[in-house]
């Protein structure tokens, strides 16, 4: 049998002889066209073996996060996935030059492995240097935070049947951080929208429609009110949406979308939003399916490389007991191994997680029932390898 | 407040969509419970460029003190130097505060009961400052003003009306862990006024984690006050979770103007016209309005026809699942008052 890099070589070879090099996403859909359905789709640059392991970046975090990224680590490995995984620590250090960054290994084992999977980062209040979180963002250039909300079936919460993605612009918005007082008692806060970092979300929202067989994409804005910002980004949505017409485009106010999200869900399909309002749709959407506990979530970044992490707490007060709950983060993985296109074990490892949800025999506290993070891993290892 | 010969005289904005027929409805109600308001209509035409119309509007507001509108579109065909019209309004009438009684209706299906939430939104600046400009081409900043004055004003209002209405607890909602200055300035405003009611709690949450907070446990808030947009937000989730749009009134209350409207603004443009729109929200609004007026008879009379048709007789227009038309819920509200043997007009 082929392997999938020599197919896909050859493929390449193709279209380079008959159309020359075209740019970025016109040849990749041509890529995926000309060889069919048993390719499986690559996403941005990410070319992997499909006999060999592929290598990824691990960053536990802290608090409960070494034991949920060990929790993640024996699931994948119960269910043989072609995963070797590079731990690295993540705390701020200062380069030369005085700038604050994160240490050159683990910047080096991602720049290299361009996969990452993170589990929660303390906040430092008064360490002197920003987030680490920001740091990340900033180093890698992570420009969308996607986040995929579907109903646990098992998890009871009063909304049911939701299937939608938020799509958030990470990089500028609300979020530049520039604000200064102007005079004593006026403070000043700007929010900062360009066109390519619009154009840029708006491609990358498209893409992952169209990667994912979704049918819709929604641009999110208040471009009543804020007739320039949220009009320039809703200009460029709709103009990337022309070269999409295979995917429907639809715009909605951000308070109409609240209104009718908290009603009915299941009218939404993928979401694309400045940063503030995919800050707070995201987490309300994580709201409707059972909370920051459960909801995956990932990054991508502009040079090829995508961090995948669980975006609750460090809970440091459960920190070491076993009493954890790895769903976030294993589902963060479950969405990195559909991102290297790892569909087979990423629907094994999913399906396993939501029966021992459903099943409701080992579950962890904030899920309502009282076993071990240790033993509810223990369960989904054990599907996982049933499942075989 | 303009009161000549008993009679109380309050502009009328129809505005656009579903606006107009609901008004008409009001206007029609009003006329048979025989209430002595008489609206001085001043329209609104929302596809014009020039500001005419909206001053017109605004003087008329001056001139009456009290307003009911409905909703005016905001057409993204202009260019952006025409601004958001009710937003003008807000801001040339400094209506600071806008206030929303968000409850569970027994007559209203919904995934969350016992919901009591009192939302008091800054209404004037923010990020509704409408101060925008694009810097060089396709780099555009637009601008978020947070100042002491408003922000203890608000405070201010949030707690007295805490006060006022027997009410425990005050939250403030903010994003001050990211905007570190304009929300941090906001939050040292609401604790500074929060020291001056020590018998009322006050605490405050993060935004993001209030909406997910809010569509998990509503009931755990009693009273929550916040900047503009955030009050955007978490109006149209409270809405959301009592029932939609249909069915809370709103107000905005300055110095010395009040109007009132429907609380999440809607203009329903793809229902207008079709006798399907629910008049709950308007009711309830001119209702308040009815209060503001010193009218308390009256409001307290519309107000129960209105929620006896909602809860026991269960005559429900489409948005909340029944199949009532508009006439239908607003011909069984009159039949209501007239049962309770007031004086009422021919139907």
């Amino acid at each position: 049998m082929f392997s999938l890099v020599a197919v896909n070589h050859l493929a390449v070879k193709h279209c380079e002889q008959i159309f020359g090099i075209m740019a970025g996403s016109a040849w990749r859909s041509m890529l995926t066209q000309v060889v069919g359905g048993t390719v499986r789709r690559c996403t941005l640059n990410s070319v992997h073996l499909s006999k060999g392991m592929q290598t990824v970046t691990l960053i536990p975090g802290d608090g409960i996060g070494p034991e949920i990224s060990s929790a993640v680590v024996k699931i994948f490995q119960a269910a043989n996935a072609p995963v070797s995984w590079e731990e690295r620590n993540v705390t701020a250090i200062k380069g030369p030059g005085g700038r604050w960054m994160i240490p050159p290994d683990a910047k080096e084992s991602m720049d290299r492995s361009k996969i990452g999977l993170k589990g929660p980062l303390k906040t430092p209040i008064a360490a002197g240097h920003p987030s680490m979180n920001l740091l990340l963002r900033k180093t890698f250039d992570l420009y969308a935070n996607v986040r995929p909300c579907i109903s646990i079936e098992g998890y009871k919460t009063p909304y049911t049947d939701v299937d939608l993605v938020t799509i958030r612009e990470n990089t500028e918005g609300e979020y530049s951080g520039i604000e200064h007082q102007i005079v004593d008692g006026v403070v000043q806060s700007i929010k900062l929208i360009t066109e390519n970092a619009s154009r840029r979300i708006a491609e990358y929202a498209f893409e992952y429609a169209r990667n994912n067989q979704r049918s819709s994409v929604t641009a999110v804005h208040k471009a009543n009110i804020m007739r320039m910002s949220d009009g320039l980004f809703l200009r460029k949505c709709r103009e990337v949406a022309e070269s999409y017409k295979d995917i429907k485009f639809t715009e909605m106010y951000l308070d109409t979308v609240c209104l009718n999200m908290v009603q009915d869900p299941t009218q939404f399909d993928v979401l694309v939003m400045p940063n503030l309002y995919g800050d707070i749709l995201s987490d309300l959407c994580a709201g409707l399916i059972g909370g920051l506990g459960v909801t995956p979530s990932g990054n991508i970044g502009a040079n090829g490389v995508a961090i995948f992490e669980s975006v609750h707490g460090t809970a440091p007060d459960i920190a070491g007991l076993d009493l954890a709950n790895p769903t976030a983060l294993l589902l963060s993985g479950v969405m990195m191994l559909r991102h290297m296109g790892l569909h087979d074990h990423a629907h094994k490892i999913q399906k396993a997680c939501f029966d021992t949800i459903r099943e409701k025999k080992v579950l962890t506290k904030d899920l309502g029932g009282n076993s071990k993070c240790s033993e509810f891993t223990a369960d989904i290892c054990r599907r996982v390898q049933d499942l075989d | 407040i303009v009161v000549y010969g008993g009679r109380h005289t309050v502009t009328l904005i129809p505005g656009d969509g579903i606006g107009p027929e609901l008004l008409n409805h009001v206007r029609e109600v009003f006329r048979f419970s025989c209430v002595p308001v008489d609206f001085e209509v001043v329209h609104v035409n929302s596809a014009l460029e020039t500001d005419d119309d909206m001053n017109n509007a605004i003087t008329a507001i001056r001139r009456n003190g009290v307003a009911l509108k409905g909703n005016i579109e905001t057409k993204h065909t202009l260019p952006a130097s025409v601004k958001s019209r009710n937003n003008v309004l807000r801001t040339s009438l400094d209506l600071y505060a806008n206030v929303m009684h968000c409850q569970s209706l027994p007559g209203v299906q919904t995934r969350h009961k016992n919901i009591d939430i009192m939302i008091i939104r800054e209404n004037t600046e923010g990020e509704y400052s409408s101060l925008e400009h694009e810097s060089v081409s396709g780099v555009v900043e637009s601008l978020k003003i947070i100042t002491r004055n408003n922000s203890l004003r608000i405070a201010e209002y949030a707690f007295q009306l805490a006060r006022d209405k027997g009410r425990r607890r005050v939250t403030a909602v903010h994003k001050a862990n990211i905007m570190k200055l304009g929300d941090g300035l906001f939050l040292q405003c609401c604790k500074e006024v929060a020291s001056g009611y020590p018998d009322i709690t006050f605490d405050s949450m993060i935004v993001d984690n209030t909406t997910m907070q809010l569509v998990s446990k509503p009931q755990q808030f009693d009273v929550m006050v916040m900047p503009n947009l955030y009050g955007n937000v978490v109006s149209n989730v409270c809405a959301g979770l009592v029932g939609g749009p249909g069915l809370v009134p709103g107000a905005n209350y300055g110095r010395d103007y009040a109007v009132f409207e429907t609380a999440t603004r809607n203009t329903g443009k793809s229902i207008a016209g079709r006798n399907i729109a629910n008049p709950t929200a308007l009711l309830l609004a001119s209702c308040m309005m009815l209060d503001h007026l010193e009218l308390n008879d009256h409001a307290t009379s519309i107000r129960n026809a209105v929620l006896t048709t909602m809860n026991e007789t269960r005559l429900h227009t489409a948005d909340i699942g029944g199949q009532g038309t508009t006439l239908e819920v607003v011909q069984s509200i009159m039949r209501i008052i007239q049962s309770k043997g007031q004086l009422t007009s021919e139907f």
